[in-house]
């Protein structure tokens, strides 16, 4: 089966993403080798959702994103990879958020993994996955710089072997 | 996102991305992409359905540990279950996003100048 990437998207909205190749800068392949076996691994997992711990964390900014709609704010938060769902809050303005509030795992699937690593498919999990808000893309500023080179330190930090992005 | 996976991946962290959109990820030259043709915001599939999430983890991660090659794309062998048009009105937010909005009135005026 081949995806349709399309199928549920406005259709006036297609333009907007499809045919417009890499970024400038962004054309050669990057590719860090996959080394370890599986279950040997740890494994971290990253989510576009706008997820954040409501009692410890501050929303991401959509104020700022209402009055500058082409802006998308570039930080980040780390999420206990054993966050309850009730502890996590959604700031996103571009998706309805009632599943993602309802089952964070549709996004971000930090429960299932801890089952992989149970059965010894996965070797662990990083004790934090990450949250990001969607839409960067239009504004690269401050993500290359800053937000970027902090995932990868807490990623490090965390001994990653491997991350899992999965954008809203 | 794509873009995201490459510099950390640039860095030396193998990446995955898990996209409705494969064929953007793949122009955007992401590394590894699982392509998921599932509505926006629910990239691993449906609320509290424990075996496709499952399912499309697992396939994350055999792309994300086995692939040989940079470019490498698998997509999910899996339709939605629910309806088109009730699952294209479903993920969309109550109230449009600010670009959206801001896009449409692009449109209009463009059409009314027109």
């Amino acid at each position: 089966m081949k995806v349709d990437g399309f199928r549920f998207l406005p259709r006036t909205f297609r333009p907007l993403y499809e045919g417009r190749g890499p970024f400038p800068g962004e054309e050669d392949p990057v590719w860090a080798p996959f080394e370890k076996r599986l279950a040997e691994s740890r494994i971290a997992l990253l989510t576009s959702g706008g997820l954040y711990l409501k009692a410890s964390q501050e929303s991401f900014d959509l104020e700022r994103e209402q009055t500058h709609p082409e802006w998308g704010d570039p930080t980040w938060r780390a999420i206990p990879a054993a966050a309850n769902r009730l502890d996590l809050a959604v700031a996103h303005l571009h998706i309805n958020d009632e599943d993602l509030l309802a089952d964070p795992e549709i996004a971000l699937p930090a429960n299932t993994l801890a089952q992989l690593v149970g059965e010894g498919v996965v070797g662990s999990a990083t004790s934090d996955h990450l949250s990001v808000m969607g839409y960067q893309e239009r504004s690269l500023e401050g993500w290359r710089d800053k937000t970027v080179q902090e995932l990868i330190v807490h990623l490090r930090d965390q001994n990653a072997d491997g991350l899992i992005l999965a954008p809203v | 996102m794509p873009v995201l996976a490459r510099w950390i991946e640039a860095a030396g962290i193998p990446t995955v991305v898990v996209t409705m959109m494969p064929s953007v990820a793949e122009e955007r030259r992401a590394p590894r992409v699982v392509g998921v043709e599932f509505p926006f915001g629910h990239a691993f599939g449906m609320p509290h359905d424990r075996v496709m999430q499952r399912r499309t983890l697992e396939l994350a991660l055999r792309v994300l540990a086995g692939a040989s090659k940079f470019g490498t794309r698998v997509d999910m062998d899996m339709e939605w279950p629910v309806p088109l048009r009730e699952a294209y009105q479903a993920w969309q937010p109550k109230v449009a996003s600010p670009i959206v909005r801001k896009l449409l009135e692009a449109q209009r005026s463009q059409q009314n100048s027109s």
